[in-house]
């Protein structure tokens, strides 16, 4: 549904993304995440055929951007980084006028539709500066949607809303992803893209990393296994330690943790050996990095990494 | 079409709810209408400008007014030095109009979502630019309508309330205003991307009424005299104008350099 190839983008001699190549398929929810400033909305932007490319290729819906780009916008829907409403109109209103741009044939069944589905409908006459900030999202998502795109971008849909706001969000996010719609997000939050993307990529400038939260997680740092122990000593580390294909052993208060090439086969294995030496197994259990470390390790120098550490 | 009575309908139900839009598009007209009927009716009922006489009047001022006395000379004279506060109307108006609803976006940053749309930017400009010299046209051509009404009551006689309905007001107002809206308008979008509030946008394109300032001092020092040929040549070169400040108003509006520029 959205291919580049060498997606380059200049301002001027600034550098915005650089050899951008991947592919997002049809129902996919892509996540693109990466720290200010990477190049996510200039990306965003390049792909809805807002702004020119500098090299490469790119087309969205099969429609070849810088060549289709009215096609692209028909069959493309944004949600920007401001949700960027008519304070002044209604809901009802505002929705009506991008319906009318996108020359949707019911346009007022259309907007209804989607403030019913939002539950904004009670609401629509009401003009949209009084919305609150989850509100206000919502409708800009939902004015995204009115012309059914095959492809919507959303660029930190959850962003500045408050933990309820972004729940409802989120929601709505997920009951979309049901529906089967290609979706390119852009998101700072972390624990949402785990939730929600099919894939990620790690993006700054240029790409960093493409793969499922899962992969990239174990691409990284490998499957651990956590040994709770109610004897944790020095001695069980190097019972592991000596065994094959254990790649690191640690020990965290009464836990080792153990880098496995194969935890199903090598846990009941490393098990027998611990239980033979004396140790007292409570439970086993695997050690789940979050998308943070995996992102952290990706967009952090080595020299920051270090200081983190 | 369609798309661009969209933007023009939008522009008209938000611009239109900002206080100062509203003042400047009601209040502008009323009061510009009322200075020439003041002007017209407290020489009417003076009873001065029966007095004066042709041998009065400066030769290139007689010429303006064959077959009218020498008071009805003056009488239509001094009135017509403010038939050009009309012409602000058409200038003014827009501008404000303009201001707001191009920055407007920008500070509201609406513009983005708009230029998603499959609108092209002719489309925009058109709709945008529409929404601002249709009611500065229906502006002036209702002030100078109401004046005109005025006119023929008040005028000390027939031949100045004529002569103020002539050809060369009606095409003034009628021909050379709207062209002198769009020519402020042009400015006001490209001043538009040039800037981030709308009042340094309209200030700076206020800087049009200068000329039609110039040309309103000049008439009242007696340096220009306002004719038919003038008028014609007015109209003419404000084509050639408007048709240069639309291309460059297209041109100048690149998206990738507002999208990226405008904060």
């Amino acid at each position: 549904m959205i291919v580049t190839e060498n997606l380059t983008k200049f301002y001027g001699s600034v550098k915005a993304v650089e050899g951008l190549t991947l592919r997002v398929e049809p129902g996919e929810v892509f996540g693109f995440l990466g720290p200010n400033a990477a190049g996510k909305t200039t990306t965003v932007r390049m792909l809805c055929a807002l702004i020119g490319i500098t090299s490469g290729h790119a087309s969205v819906a099969g429609y070849e951007v810088g060549k289709e780009d009215h096609q692209i916008r028909c069959n493309t829907g944004i949600l920007t980084e401001a949700p960027g409403l008519y304070d002044q109109l209604s809901a009802e209103r505002n929705l009506g006028i991008f319906a009318q741009l996108h020359e949707v044939e019911d346009v007022a069944g259309q907007v209804e539709r989607y403030l019913r589905m939002l539950g904004l409908w009670g609401r629509r006459n009401d003009p949209v500066g009084t919305f609150s900030k989850g509100m206000r999202q919502k409708l800009a998502i939902a004015r995204a949607l009115l012309h059914e795109p095959k492809v919507l971008f959303l660029d930190e849909p959850t962003s500045a809303l408050d933990p309820e706001a972004a729940r409802l969000v989120r929601t709505f996010i997920a009951d979309l992803k049901q529906e089967g719609r290609t979706i390119f997000m852009c998101t700072h939050n972390l624990d949402e893209a785990d939730r929600l993307c099919d894939r990620i990529a790690i993006f700054r400038t240029q790409l960093l990393a493409l793969d499922t939260p899962s992969a990239l997680r174990r691409k990284l740092y490998g499957r651990t296994s956590v040994f709770h122990l109610r004897n944790a000593g020095p001695k069980f580390v190097k019972i592991l330690q000596s065994t094959a294909n254990v790649h690191e052993v640690q020990m965290v208060d009464n836990k080792l943790l153990a880098t496995l090439d194969d935890p199903e086969k090598q846990n009941p294995e490393l098990v027998r050996s611990l239980v033979d030496a004396g140790a007292d197994v409570q439970f086993v259990g695997e050690l789940r990095r979050t998308l943070e470390d995996v992102y952290l390790r990706f967009v952090q120098s080595p020299a920051e990494q270090q200081e983190a550490h | 079409m369609r798309k661009i009575g969209v933007i023009i309908r939008k522009e008209w139900s938000e611009v239109f709810k900002n206080r100062f839009v509203l003042f400047t598009v009601a209040f502008l007209p009323l009061v510009l209408t009322a200075i020439p009927i003041i002007i017209l009716y407290s020489m009417s009922t003076s009873g001065d400008a029966g007095a004066i006489g042709l041998g009065d009047i400066p030769g290139n001022v007689n010429e303006l007014c064959p077959g009218m006395s020498g008071g009805e000379c003056s009488q239509y004279f001094l009135v017509s030095q403010f038939m050009l506060l009309f012409m602000m109307i058409p200038l003014m108006i827009p501008v404000t109009i303009a201001s707001y609803s191009i920055v407007g976006e920008k500070t509201t940053r609406t513009l983005e979502p708009l230029l998603a749309t499959p609108i092209s930017t002719i489309q925009l400009l058109a709709g945008k630019g529409l929404a601002a010299v249709i009611p500065a046209a229906l502006a002036s051509w209702g002030s100078f309508a109401i004046f005109s009404v005025a006119a023929h009551f008040i005028a000390s006689g027939p031949n100045v309330s004529a002569r103020l309905r002539d050809p060369l007001w009606l095409m003034a107002i009628f021909v050379v205003g709207p062209l002198m809206s769009i020519a402020a308008v042009c400015v006001a979008v490209m001043i538009s991307s040039r800037v981030n509030e709308p009042r340094a946008a309209e200030q700076l394109s206020m800087l049009l009424v200068i000329p039609l300032l110039a040309l309103f001092f000049g008439r009242i020092a007696g340096f220009v005299l306002i004719n038919e040929a003038l008028i014609m040549w007015m109209a003419v070169a404000l084509v050639l104008i408007d048709a240069g400040l639309i291309a460059l108003a297209i041109n100048l509006f690149q998206r990738d350099t507002i999208l990226t520029r405008w904060k």
